[in-house]
C-alpha cells in the first residue's frame, strides 16, 4: 500500500500493538499528528511538557510490561525527552521516544529548532536512529520495538526528518526482526547453575538479593520458588521492589542506603550473596571493600557487562533470569531453616521498622504505614525523589511485581506525577498513588491538566515538608545544618491549586485526618486527587549508611 | 593480572555514520584510554573495521569488551591479547635535513627500511611501516636532527594463521 512516512510510522506502531503514545507535536511533528487524527487504534495522550511525556511512556512501560511510547517535536521538544529518558536508560526500562527533526537538507545547517538529538541522547539511550530513507520506516520502528523490549530493556530513538515523514512509500509490514549485530537470546551454561546449586549447598549463611532484573524479566515466582525451597531469605533493591511478596516471611525489604538495618546487617555478613538481576549499584554497595566481604558471590544477569562491573563474581549465570531461576529451582538441594535464619530474626527484633507514635506531629513514615493499612499492597504505587520516595519504599510493603515504580538510578525529581499518569493508562482498573514530594511535584506539576482531561482518578499523596527535604537530611547531618537552598517554603497553597486544575484538593494536618482523607481519595474515581500532608518539617529517614561508608558507620536514629 | 597493559582489540561495526561516534562516545564516557584507532573498511562493504589499543587491567579489559559489545552496531570485538599477530603502523616523518647531514639520516632510513617520500631543501620527509616499536624507535633516532612534523596512522592489526576476523563474526 502507498502512503507517506508518517502514516507509514504510525501504520507500524498499531502493527506491533501500540495503543497509546504520550506527546506534544510541532511543525515539523505535523505529518505524523495528521496521521494520527482519523486513527480509532491508537490515541494520542497530549502531555504539558515532554519530560511528563517520557516519564509518562516510562510509567506505562514500568506498569504494563509493554513497551511506552513518546512522541516529541525537533529541538527543544526532544531535548526536553532527555531527562525522562536518561532515568529510563538508568532502569533499563523500554521506551520509544519518536522525535521529529528538520527536513534532511537542513540538517547540519543550525535550522530552525534544530537539534542533533540522536547525538545528544547517544549516551542516554540503548540505541537511536536518524531516518534517511523513508522506505526504512517499517523496518525502523520494527528494530527499535525489539531492541527497546528484548535483552537488557532500555529507551529507543527514532529522529524523523520532515521530509521523511512527506514521502510517499510502499508500506510493507515488517514482523520479523533480524539484525546481525544484536542477538539478545543467549544459551544458558548449564554447569554455571550446577556450580551455584553446589555454592548454596556450601553455604552457611546466604542471601538472595533481588534487582529490577527479577520484574523485567517475570521471574518473581521462580525466585520465591527458590527461597522457599531453600529458606533463603531475600532483601531487594529500590526497584526490587515487589520481586517477592514484602509482607511475605522471607522477605527483608529493600537494602542499601536507607535499607532495612536487618537485611543490610544479613548482606553484611553473609557467606553467599546470590544477586539476580541486580548491579551492585553504589546506593547498595555503600564502601565497596567493606560491602559483605566475607561473601562469595553467585551473579545472574542478562547483561555480560554487569558480571564483574564492580563486585567480581564466583559464578555468573548469563541470561534471563526466569529461565535461571527455573532451572536453579530444581536443581538446588532443599534447605531447612537454620541459625542464621534465627540470627537475621534477631536482627529484625533488634532494629525493628517502627513508626513512632506522635499525636502532636504529622510524621510521613506514619502517613505511609497508615497508607499501606488501608490498602494492603493493593495499588500501583508511584513515587518521586526524595525523603518521602525512602520512606515509602521503607514502609510500603509491595505485594506484585510492577506494582512499584520509582526513578532509582537516576533519581529523577518530577518523576511521579507523570509516571503515575502512564501507569494509570495502561492499567485502568488499578487504584494508582503517587507519593510526592513538595519539591518534585512542583516539576512536573503542569502534568495534572491531562490528568484531569482524562479523568485519571489517582491519588497524589504530596508530603509536604516546605524543604527539598532530603538535601536538608544531608545538610542537617553532614553539614552542620546550614540549609543552603533547601527552604521552599514559599509555594501555591496546593488544595487551591488542585481546585484550579479541576481537581480534588484536601489537607491533613494530624494523624487522625489521614484515614478519612485517603477514604475520600479513594472514592474519587473521575479526577485526580492531591491530599497535602503538612507534614513535620525536619523528620528524617534512618535508618541511613551515609554514603560511601560502610554498615558500621549506619544511623538508625537523629544523632543526639 | 592487575598491571595496566597495552591491548590491541579489533571492533568489526557495521558500516553506518555515527558507528564511529558510538563507539568512541563509550569509551570516553567510560573512562576507557585509547591509545590509537584506526578505521577502515573491509573486504565486506557493510562492514568497518576499527583497530583500538588500549591501556588498562583486566577488569577494564573485560568491560571493554563487553560494554563495546553492547552497542548495538557492534557486530564483533576481538580481544588480540592472546593470540598471535601481526601488527604495523605507518608513519611519516618530516625531518629537517640540512645537506650536510643528509646522508647520515639515509642511513638510518635504510636501516629501518624506511622511504624518503619527498624532499625539499631543508627537510625529508620520511615513510615508515613496521611494529610501533619499530616506528618509535626511528622518531627516536630522527629527534636529534630536527623532527618538524609527525602523523602516525595508529596500528592495524590481523591474526595470523589462515582465520579472518570475519570468520570469527560467523562462528558467534
Ligand atoms: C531533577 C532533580 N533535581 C535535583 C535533585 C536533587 N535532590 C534529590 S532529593 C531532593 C529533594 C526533594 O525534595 P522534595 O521533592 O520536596 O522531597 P522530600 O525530600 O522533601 O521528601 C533534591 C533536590 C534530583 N534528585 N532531581
Ligand atoms: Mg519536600
Amino acid at each position: 500500500m502507498k502512503m507517506n512516512g508518517a502514516n507509514a510510522l504510525v501504520q507500524s506502531l498499531v502493527d506491533h500493538g501500540v495503543e497509546i503514545i504520550f506527546g506534544i507535536p510541532g511543525g515539523v511533528m505535523i505529518p505524523i499528528y495528521d496521521a494520527l487524527y482519523d486513527r480509532k487504534d491508537i490515541r494520542n495522550m497530549l502531555m504539558r511538557h515532554e519530560q511528563g511525556a517520557a516519564h509518562a511512556a516510562d510509567g506505562y512501560a514500568r506498569a504494563t510490561g509493554k513497551v511506552g511510547v513518546c512522541f516529541a517535536t525537533s529541538g527543544p521538544g526532544a531535548t526536553n525527552l532527555v531527562t525522562g529518558l536518561a532515568t529510563a536508560q538508568m532502569d533499563s526500562i523500554p521506551v520509544l521516544a519518536v522525535t521529529g527533526q528538520c527536513r534532511t537538507t537542513a540538517i547540519g545547517k543550525d535550522s530552525f529548532q534544530e537539534a542533533d538529538i540522536t547525538g545528544i541522547t547517544m549516551p542516554i539511550t540503548k540505541h537511536n536512529y536518524l531516518v534517511k530513507d523513508a522506505a526504512q520506516i517499517p523496518r525502523i520502528v520494527a528494530e527499535a520495538l525489539y531492541i527497546a523490549r528484548t535483552g537488557r530493556p532500555g529507551p529507543v530513538l527514532i529522529d524523523v526528518p520532515m521530509d521523511m515523514s512527506l514521502a510517499e512509500i510502499e508500506y510493507e509490514p515488517v514482523k520479523d526482526v533480524k539484525i546481525r549485530s544484536y542477538s539478545p537470546e543467549r544459551e544458558i551454561d548449564d554447569s554455571a547453575i550446577d556450580a551455584a546449586a553446589q555454592l548454596i549447598a556450601d553455604a552457611e549463611r546466604p542471601v538472595l538479593y533481588a534487582g529490577g532484573g527479577v520484574i523485567a524479566s517475570g521471574a518473581s515466582d521462580e525466585l520465591l520458588a527458590l527461597s522457599e525451597k531453600t529458606h533463603i531469605l531475600v532483601t531487594t533493591t529500590l526497584l526490587g521492589k515487589g520481586a517477592i511478596p514484602e509482607t511475605h516471611p522471607h522477605s527483608l525489604g529493600m537494602l542499601g542506603m536507607h535499607g532495612t538495618a536487618y537485611a543490610n546487617h544479613a548482606v553484611h555478613n553473609c557467606d553467599l550473596l546470590i544477586a539476580v538481576g541486580a548491579r551492585f549499584d553504589d546506593r547498595v554497595t555503600g564502601k565497596l571493600a567493606a560491602f559483605a566481604r566475607k561473601a562469595r558471590v553467585i551473579h545472574i544477569d542478562i547483561d555480560p557487562a554487569e558480571i564483574g562491573k564492580t563486585v567480581p563474581a564466583d559464578v555468573a549465570i548469563i541470561g534471563d533470569c526466569k529461565e535461571i531461576l527455573r532451572r536453579l529451582v530444581s536443581k538446588v538441594q532443599p534447605r531447612s531453616e537454620t541459625d542464621w535464619n534465627k540470627q537475621i530474626m534477631k536482627w529484625r527484633n533488634e532494629f525493628p521498622l517502627v513508626c513512632p507514635m506522635d499525636e502532636e506531629r504529622l510524621l510521613p513514615q506514619c502517613v505511609i504505614a497508615k497508607i499501606w493499612e488501608m490498602t494492603r499492597g493493593d495499588v500501583i504505587l508511584v513515587t518521586d525523589v526524595g525523603q518521602h520516595q525512602m520512606f515509602t519504599a521503607l514502609h510500603y510493603k509491595v505485594t506484585k511485581p510492577r506494582r512499584f515504580l520509582s526513578s532509582g538510578g537516576l533519581g529523577t525529581m518530577g518523576y511521579g506525577l507523570p509516571a503515575a499518569i502512564g501507569a494509570q493508562v495502561g492499567c485502568p482498573n488499578e487504584t494508582v498513588v503517587a507519593i510526592c514530594g513538595d519539591g518534585g511535584f512542583q516539576m512536573t506539576v503542569q502534568e495534572l491538566a491531562p490528568a484531569v482531561e482524562h479523568k485519571l482518578p489517582i491519588k497524589i499523596c504530596l508530603m509536604n515538608n516546605k524543604y527539598l527535604g532530603m538535601v536538608r537530611q544531608w545538610q542537617e547531618l553532614f553539614w552542620n545544618n546550614r540549609y543552603s537552598g533547601v527552604d521552599i517554603s514559599v509555594q501555591p497553597d496546593f488544595v487551591k491549586l488542585a481546585e484550579a486544575y479541576g481537581a480534588v484538593g484536601l489537607r491533613v494536618t494530624k494523624m487522625s485526618e489521614i484515614e478519612p482523607a485517603f477514604g475520600k481519595a479513594l472514592e474519587v474515581n473521575d479526577r485526580p486527587t492531591i491530599i497535602d500532608f503538612v507534614i513535620h518539617r525536619e523528620e528524617n529517614v534512618f535508618p541511613m549508611i551515609p554514603a560511601g561508608q560502610s554498615i558500621e558507620e549506619m544511623m538508625v536514629n537523629r544523632p543526639k | 593480572m592487575r598491571k595496566p597493559m597495552q591491548h590491541t582489540i579489533t571492533v568489526l561495526v557495521e558500516n553506518k555514520p555515527g558507528v564511529l561516534a558510538r563507539v568512541s562516545g563509550l569509551f570516553a564516557r567510560r573512562g576507557f584510554n585509547i591509545e590509537s584507532l584506526a578505521v577502515s573498511i573491509t573486504d565486506d562493504p557493510t562492514i568497518s573495521r576499527m583497530t583500538i589499543v588500549v591501556t588498562g587491567d583486566d577488569s577494564v579489559l573485560d568491560q571493554i569488551n563487553k560494554q563495546t559489545n553492547k552497542l548495538i552496531d557492534v557486530i564483533k570485538v576481538i580481544d588480540y591479547s592472546e593470540v598471535p599477530i601481526v601488527e604495523r603502523e605507518l608513519a611519516m616523518i618530516k625531518v629537517a635535513a640540512e645537506p650536510a647531514r643528509r646522508a647520515e639520516i639515509m642511513q638510518i632510513v635504510d636501516i629501518f627500511q624506511a622511504k624518503i617520500i619527498d624532499i625539499s631543501e631543508t627537510t625529508f620527509t620520511i615513510e615508515v611501516t613496521g611494529s610501533t616499536e619499530k616506528v618509535d624507535a626511528i622518531e627516536r633516532l630522527l629527534a636529534p636532527f630536527g623532527i618538524r612534523e609527525v602523523v602516525r596512522t595508529g596500528k592495524i592489526a590481523m591474526a595470523r594463521g589462515a582465520t579472518t576476523a570475519i570468520d570469527q563474526v560467523n562462528s558467534g
